[in-house]
Order: structure tokens, then C-alpha cells, then sequence
């Protein structure tokens, strides 16, 4: 469980993160969404310290995660994996590399014991045997995959995606949406997912807070959503002819 | 002055970052191995290439500009060691590795940084600035003496071909070669290496490390990283100067 209380933060004269608090649960795949440059990639980066905020509280389990030291600070990153927009991935090292990276980096697991795990991984994404390939030899889909893979072979308590599926063909989207959906649940994992995608809400929205610059505007679940009266949530949510249709219906 | 003032500081913040002992030590010799190559290996070819052509030069030169008979003609030999042991080895090779070693270190880092990998590599709590760029440092420190070391030897086999063919004689040139030679200006050469690795290295990560926006961005990082710490080198240089040797 992610909780923020308060959160504000500036870049100079930009008012990005206004007055914002949420409760991510756990177990629960939690959607923030709200069109581009809202505030969506902040808000993620703010909780887990990559921005510093300018005031305002972030609880992981209860713990302030800005009142603990930089040391703790990292220590508690270990369990949290991220999923980048761009995906993120080492460019000079392998699949298998950046997948075994934070294992080498923080177990003391044998050779043996890490390449198992990694090629778990790959399986649970879908992409076995393909250990030896570079980044740069990756297709979008594949990339975001790998970085899934990368972000959850720590066994992460929380999984924070920023616009997974951004980019993707809508078939694609849904595999991933369903796969960070499924990892959730087998895990009990708090996880965030940030997205503008209306496809992803449909398919795995539980708890979702529409965010409009800088401010949360409405928190509810996906059939709530669609019934909601909120004029700019409806803008958002509606935006498309096909959305618009499927509401008359 | 206040840009500069804000660049110093965040230089020095980073720095605080970099100098942490490393988490994990076989992790660490993996990424100190590759810089070893990437930093140093990499510009031994370039350095003697480089060394061997300004060596001979500075011999034809130092013999065409001395064309008096009253000057004895070890003077060749002594005056190109001494501009290749003082000046040329150190400075002007210090100057073009900032150019290629500092170019790369800028645009790498940039790289990572634009592309998210560096906010990849804190989200996983690691000290990015420590696990990216103190091997680099190291890496430059350690290497760039040998890499100094080894122009004054090829410039001196390039200044002994060159005073060949002004009709200088081996004999004379050896003498010259020898004539009241300080080893301690091969100790002062070191010791301005070091200093000048250090800025190369810290300097241009500090740029790259920096990088705000896209691959413009990382292009604009490794010009000012190069630009900056050749002028820092050429500073140093004289205050080196200065303090070592007067
Ligand atoms: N590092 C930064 N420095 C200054 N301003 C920033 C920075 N990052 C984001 N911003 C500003 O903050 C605002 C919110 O940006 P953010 O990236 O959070 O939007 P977003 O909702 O993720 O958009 P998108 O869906 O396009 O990814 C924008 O106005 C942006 O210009
Ligand atoms: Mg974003």
C-alpha cells in the first residue's frame, strides 16, 4: 500500500502536483490517468524521490519515505520495480544482463540460482530463449517486456509502470496490460500504472484516479467511470468517437 | 558568474555522490575493466600516432632553427626531450584525449540520462553517480600516466627520426638525449597528468550526467564537456607550472 498526503511540487513557475492525495492498494492494479502533460510522469517520479517534492507526505507500508535516510531510502527502492515510458533498458548490456543486473547487484545467489531466475522471468513474459539478444534488437513490445521482466525479478512489493503500453498496437497493449494485471494479483503486489490509453482502464481499472493539471478531479472504478457526470473526466474518458457511441448505448 | 557558481556546486554535490565505496566489489571490477578499455586502451594507437609526428617535428624544427655552427648539435636532442617531457606529452595530449575521452564520457552519460537508464539504475537503489562514473575516474587516473608515458618514449623515436633527416648524428642526439637530464620532470609530467585526468574525467561526467532534454541535448553535453575541461587543463596547467616548478 502507496499513500500520498499533500503532495506539491513546482518546476520554477510550473505548478505541476497540486494539493494531491491518493491511497494505492495493495494487490490492486491502481490507475492514474489524464491526458498528456497533466502531471502523470511526475507524480510517479515524486513518490519514489527521482523528484524531490516541495512539500507534502509519501507512506510505502506506513514508512515516510522522504524522512528516512539515503541509505534506507535505497534500501527500499530494492522493493519497489519500475517500468520506464521508454523502457529504460542498459543499451550495452544483453536481455539476460539487464534482466540479472539487480540480481548481481544486490544477491548472493550462484550463477546457476540467477539464470534460473531470469529465464523464470522471461517466461513469465513471454520471451524465453531470447537471452542473448541487445536492446537495440528489441521491438517496441518486446522492449516493454523485457523491462517487466527486469522490474519484477527482484520480487518487487511495489510495481510502478508509467504509460506501459504507450506506443503499442492496441492488441499488443492488452497482452501487457493483462500480464502487469496478472503479476499483481500473483504476487499481491501495490502496483501504479500510469496511462491515457481507454483501453487499458476498461481491461484492468480498479482503482483510478483521473489526474487534470496537477489536481485529482475524480477517484473511482472502471463502472463508475462510465456512469460518472464529471464534465472533464467525461471530456477525457469520451474523447473518442467510439467512446462517445459506447456511452449512448 | 552565478551560472558558474550553480555548476561548481552541483559539481561538487555530484562528486560527494561519486566518491562512496561500492556496493558490490565484483560488480565494480567488471565496470572498472571495461572503462580500462574504453578510456584507456581504446587511445593508445591515437597517442602514438600522435607522438611519434609532433616528436619528429619538433626535431626538424629545434635542428632547422638552430642552423648557427657555434650551437653544438645535441642541442636537438635535449630540447626535444625537454618540449616532449614538459609540454607536449602532458598538456597537449591531456588536450586531445579531453577531446575523445571526454567527448565520450559526456555523451554516454547523457545518453543514459535522457533514456531514463540512469533514473533506472536509482530506482533499483543504486548511487548512479558512484556505480557510472568512479570507474571512469579511476580508470582515467590510472591510465592516463601510462598512456603520457608511453608519447615521451614514441616522441623521442620520432624526434631521433626526424633529427635523421637534418643530418642530426644517433650519437649526437643520444648525447643531447642525456645531457643533464632531471628525472624530476618526468615526476612533475605525471603529477600534471593525474590533475588533468581528474578534470577530464569528473568534468565532462558532470555535463553528461547533467543532460536535461533529448539527443540535442546530449549532442550540446559532450561540446561543453570537451570545451570546459580543455580550458580547465590549460588553467591548471599554469598554475601546475607555476607551483611545481618555480
Ligand atoms: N524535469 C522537468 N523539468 C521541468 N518541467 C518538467 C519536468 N518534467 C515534467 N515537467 C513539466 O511538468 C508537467 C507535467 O509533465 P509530466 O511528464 O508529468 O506529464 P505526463 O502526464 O506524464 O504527460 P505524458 O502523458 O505526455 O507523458 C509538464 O508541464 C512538463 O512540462
Ligand atoms: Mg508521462
Amino acid at each position: 500500500m502507496i499513500e500520498i498526503q499533500n503532495i506539491e511540487k513546482h518546476f520554477g513557475n510550473n505548478h505541476v502536483l497540486k494539493n494531491v492525495s491518493f491511497l494505492f492498494e495493495r494487490g490492486k492494479t491502481n490507475l492514474i490517468i489524464g491526458e498528456s502533460g497533466s502531471g502523470k510522469t511526475t507524480l510517479i517520479k515524486v513518490l519514489i524521490g527521482l523528484h524531490k517534492i516541495d512539500s507534502g507526505t509519501v507512506l510505502f507500508d506506513g514508512v515516510d519515505f522522504n524522512a528516512i535516510k539515503t541509505k534506507k531510502q535505497r534500501l527500499l527502492r530494492q522493493e519497489i520495480g519500475m517500468l520506464f515510458q521508454g523502457g529504460a533498458l542498459y543499451d550495452y548490456m544483453s536481455v539476460e544482463e539487464n534482466i540479472m543486473f539487480p540480481l548481481n547487484m544486490f544477491t548472493k545467489k550462484t550463477d546457476v540460482e540467477k539464470l534460473e531466475r531470469v529465464n523464470f522471468c522471461l517466461k513469465r513474459v513471454k520471451l524465453e530463449g531470447k537471452n542473448r539478444l541487445m536492446p537495440s534488437e528489441l521491438s517496441g513490445g518486446m522492449t516493454k517486456r523485457v523491462a517487466i521482466a527486469r522490474a519484477i525479478v527482484m520480487q518487487p512489493k511495489y510495481l510502478l509502470c508509467d504509460e506501459p503500453n504507450s506506443g503499442l498496437d492496441p492488441k499488443t497493449a492488452i497482452i501487457i496490460d493483462n500480464l502487469i494485471q496478472e503479476i499483481t494479483k500473483e504476487y499481491n503486489i501495490t502496483t501504479i500504472v500510469n496511462t491515457h490509453d481507454m483501453n487499458s482502464v476498461m481491461e484492468i481499472g480498479e482503482n483510478i484516479t483521473f489526474i487534470n493539471k496537477g489536481e485529482i478531479w475524480w477517484k473511482g472504478n472502471k463502472d463508475e467511470l462510465l456512469n460518472s457526470n464529471n464534465k472533464e473526466l467525461n471530456d477525457f474518458v469520451f474523447a473518442s468517437e467510439l467512446f462517445k457511441r459506447l456511452k449512448k448505448v | 558568474m552565478t551560472k558558474l557558481l550553480h555548476h561548481l556546486g552541483l559539481y561538487f554535490i555530484m562528486m560527494k555522490k561519486v566518491i562512496s565505496k561500492p556496493k558490490n566489489w565484483s560488480v565494480f571490477r567488471k565496470q572498472l575493466s571495461l572503462e580500462m578499455e574504453k578510456v584507456g586502451l581504446n587511445s593508445v594507437s591515437l597517442v602514438i600516432i600522435l607522438s611519434f609526428f609532433v616528436g619528429a617535428v619538433v626535431s626538424i624544427q629545434t635542428s632547422i632553427n638552430m642552423s648557427n655552427p657555434l650551437l653544438p648539435s645535441y642541442l636537438v636532442g635535449l630540447a626535444s626531450r625537454d618540449s616532449l617531457i614538459l609540454e607536449f606529452s602532458p598538456t597537449m595530449i591531456s588536450l586531445i584525449l579531453a577531446g575523445k575521452v571526454g567527448s565520450s564520457i559526456a555523451s554516454e552519460l547523457g545518453s543514459m540520462r535522457v533514456t531514463e537508464q540512469i533514473d533506472a539504475l536509482e530506482i533499483m537503489g543504486i548511487n548512479s553517480a558512484s556505480f557510472l562514473i568512479l570507474p571512469k575516474v579511476i580508470a582515467a587516473v590510472f591510465f592516463f600516466p601510462f598512456l603520457i608515458i608511453i608519447s615521451m618514449g614514441v616522441g623521442m623515436v620520432g624526434a631521433w627520426v626526424g633529427g635523421l633527416s637534418t643530418n642530426i648524428t644517433t650519437a649526437d642526439f643520444m648525447y643531447g638525449l642525456k645531457y643533464e637530464f632531471t628525472p624530476f620532470y618526468i615526476s612533475y609530467a605525471i603529477i600534471k597528468t593525474i590533475f588533468f585526468a581528474f578534470i577530464i574525467s569528473t568534468v565532462s561526467a558532470y555535463f553528461g550526467y547533467h543532460t536535461k532534454g533529448g539527443a540535442i541535448a546530449v549532442g550540446k553535453a559532450s561540446t561543453t564537456a570537451v570545451v570546459s575541461s580543455s580550458i580547465l587543463i590549460l588553467l591548471f596547467n599554469y598554475i601546475l607550472t607555476d607551483i611545481i616548478l618555480s
